[in-house]
């Protein structure tokens, strides 16, 4: 009897260790470029994986910005037989979407999941790809821009008319915009060159920048920053990592926190099982107002004491 | 490197081997620059995507593609020939000028075609997988075309048009007039850079505004890779050494993707600077040889 009672521990133990040992899960990650926003989606992604305890390797491929790179990475990433697929921003997750139909691929940081032909239907994506979307809550960052300045009449906004991101995001606000009485002043950028000079152009032409989160304009916001504070205009940004780097704030939208919401479905495809196209296509959950003092001050703006006291950041 | 990325290599090598034939027409034939090529590309798959989406037949699209390819090169040999203005300017004005006209052709930058009737599926229908299509098709396609155009270049025609990149002044004695064939001899390179673009699109699921970033640096690359590697005198082998080029810069990329080594490891941003070792040696690697020969005989 005791022996028995012995092998039966012995066996538990073996059990509870292997759960507890379970199995490292191979992570292929596939994005366009490296810029800040995308990484930060990247590694909150990682990091909540670690959170939440599950064991995982990542092979991470990066694009450098080329198109023709995304599309053999696809085959590089079907080669590595992966468990699961992170695809950031729009482009590589088309491409392997088109190649990979055996392996769950959870897209993120994709403004228009549906326009992309990634998936037919947001609450029911069917095949074998779901995600979160970076779609920016624009009613809200209107209204928040009225909230600092509150005669506004004149939104300006940069994008890449290239990027199809962005020329959803424009559409919205522009929509959005009209509904709250703002008009919207468009200048387009076609590389991270001309990025300073459109925004001198839309000096005079506005009484505030929106920044979308263009991934051209994005990566030369210093220059936006230099046009505007030398010309008191406040940016607004639409994403939160911005204001850090000088914008005067943003609502929410904090790509950190996407990869963490990204890393939530990885476990539950992972781990518990899921079928990836059971989940539906997610958005941020929780939207932080961030803002810069510092900033405000260089564009001659002074911030409302009650925004502050909604903040959820402040930089100085 | 694994089976699929090898596959992929090989695909994406046929594929854009198609550019790289365009670009060996311009580039050593008529010894003309042609930067059209990177707006070129996303022509082709701009106008396929627009014909596919609108319901025509995957190898129909590639048609008006072609045409609209060849219609840009001959702007670029036009602005050349006619206007006085320098190959390389020429082409660079026509080539900024279709990013605003792909973006008007397809309504937005990025056309998604994931759930769309592509050239493979004919060969999905026999039972191949994509690692198996995607390179058979293509490959087959890249060398029809290598045939076509070594019978073309050694037609009455086409022996002309290397003669116009050659010798301009012995061939317009002859009663050839240049302009003609540079106008004609662009045309017909963009419209396999076209053809090209349609194809990636398919193989890829989306044509986007900036697929053609860069893509003239492949083409160069790959064609002065085939001639170190593979070129002679023939001008069969000679556009047979392009095709090659484009493989083996592609196989060049999957392997610089796939690189490890020990405890020293790359970041994926390096893989811009790997590739351009990786050609950079294959550049130099026949001169190596032949000092090394050299040496030895002496």
């Amino acid at each position: 009897m005791k022996r028995l009672v012995a092998l039966l521990l012995v066996l538990g133990a073996l059990g509870s260790a292997s759960v507890l040992h379970a199995k490292q899960f191979a992570i292929s990650v596939t994005q366009i470029v490296e810029h800040p926003a995308l990484d930060a989606t990247r590694k909150g992604f990682e990091d909540r994986l670690k959170e939440l305890g599950v064991d995982a390797k990542f092979t991470v491929h990066i694009a450098q910005g080329n198109i023709a790179t995304a599309n053999q990475i696809a085959s590089q990433i079907q080669g590595e037989k992966p468990d699961l697929i992170l695809a950031i921003a729009t482009p590589t997750a088309q491409a392997v979407v088109q190649k990979i139909k055996n392996i769950p691929i959870l897209a993120t940081a994709v403004t228009d999941f549906v326009g992309a032909g990634l998936v037919k239907n947001m609450d029911k994506p069917g095949a074998n790809v779901s995600g979160m979307t970076d779609l920016t809550p624009m009613d809200k960052h209107v209204a928040l821009a009225k909230e600092f300045l509150p005669g506004l009449k004149t939104l300006g906004v940069m994008y890449n008319a290239g990027e199809s991101n962005s020329v959803t995001l424009v559409n919205l606000l522009k929509a959005e915009a009209k509904k709250q009485g703002v008009a919207v002043e468009e200048a387009t950028v076609v590389n991270s060159a001309g990025v300073m000079a459109a925004a001198k152009s839309l000096v005079g032409r506005c009484q505030a920048i929106y920044v979308p989160t263009d991934n051209t304009v994005v990566s030369a916001l210093e220059s936006v920053i230099k046009v505007a504070a030398e010309s008191d205009l406040p940016i607004f940004s639409g994403d939160t990592d911005s204001v850090e780097r000088g914008t005067m704030a943003s609502l929410g939208f904090d790509y950190y926190g996407m990869g963490k919401q990204t890393g939530d479905m990885a476990k539950k495809i992972l781990v518990d099982g899921v079928p990836v196209g059971d989940m539906p296509v997610e958005m941020l959950k929780e939207l932080n107002l961030f803002i810069n003092k510092k900033a405000a001050a260089d564009f001659g703006v002074t911030v409302p004491e009650a925004l502050l006291a909604r903040a959820s950041k402040i930089i100085e | 490197m694994t089976w699929y990325a090898f596959s992929g290599a090989l695909e994406q090598g046929f594929v854009y081997g198609l550019m790289v034939l365009g670009v060996y027409i311009t580039f050593r034939v008529l010894h003309f620059p042609d930067l059209t090529v990177d707006g070129s590309l996303p022509l082709g798959a701009a106008v396929a995507s627009v014909c596919i989406t609108n319901g025509w037949d995957p190898y129909l699209a590639c048609v008006p593609a072609m045409l609209a390819g060849f219609v840009a090169g001959m702007v670029t040999g036009i602005l050349n020939t006619k206007f006085k203005i320098l190959h390389l300017l020429a082409s660079i004005l026509t080539m900024i000028a279709l990013y605003s006209i792909n973006i008007r052709i397809m309504g937005r930058p990025n056309m998604a075609l994931l759930n769309q009737q592509s050239v493979l599926d004919p060969l999905f229908s026999l039972g191949l997988t994509q690692a198996v299509a995607g390179p058979l098709l293509f490959g087959v396609m890249a060398v029809v075309v290598v045939g076509l155009l070594v019978w073309f270049l050694n037609t009455e025609q086409g022996q002309a048009m290397r003669a116009t990149g050659d010798n301009p002044q012995m061939i317009t004695a002859q009663g050839v007039d240049t302009h003609k064939m540079i106008i004609a001899g662009v045309g017909l390179s963009n419209a396999l850079v076209a053809l090209a673009g349609a194809l990636v699109a398919q193989s890829q699921g989306a044509a986007d505004v900036n697929m053609g970033v860069g893509v003239i640096v492949a083409g160069l690359a790959s064609v002065i890779v085939g001639e170190t590697l593979f070129g002679a005198r023939s001008i069969g082998r000679r556009i047979a050494a392009a095709l090659l080029g484009s493989v083996i810069y592609r196989l060049a990329i999957a392997l610089a993707l796939s690189l490890k080594l020990g405890a020293f490891s790359f970041t994926p941003s390096d893989i811009n600077l790997i590739t351009a070792i990786l050609v950079v040696l294959a550049l130099v690697s026949p001169q190596l040889k032949q000092k090394v020969q050299a040496r030895a005989r002496s």
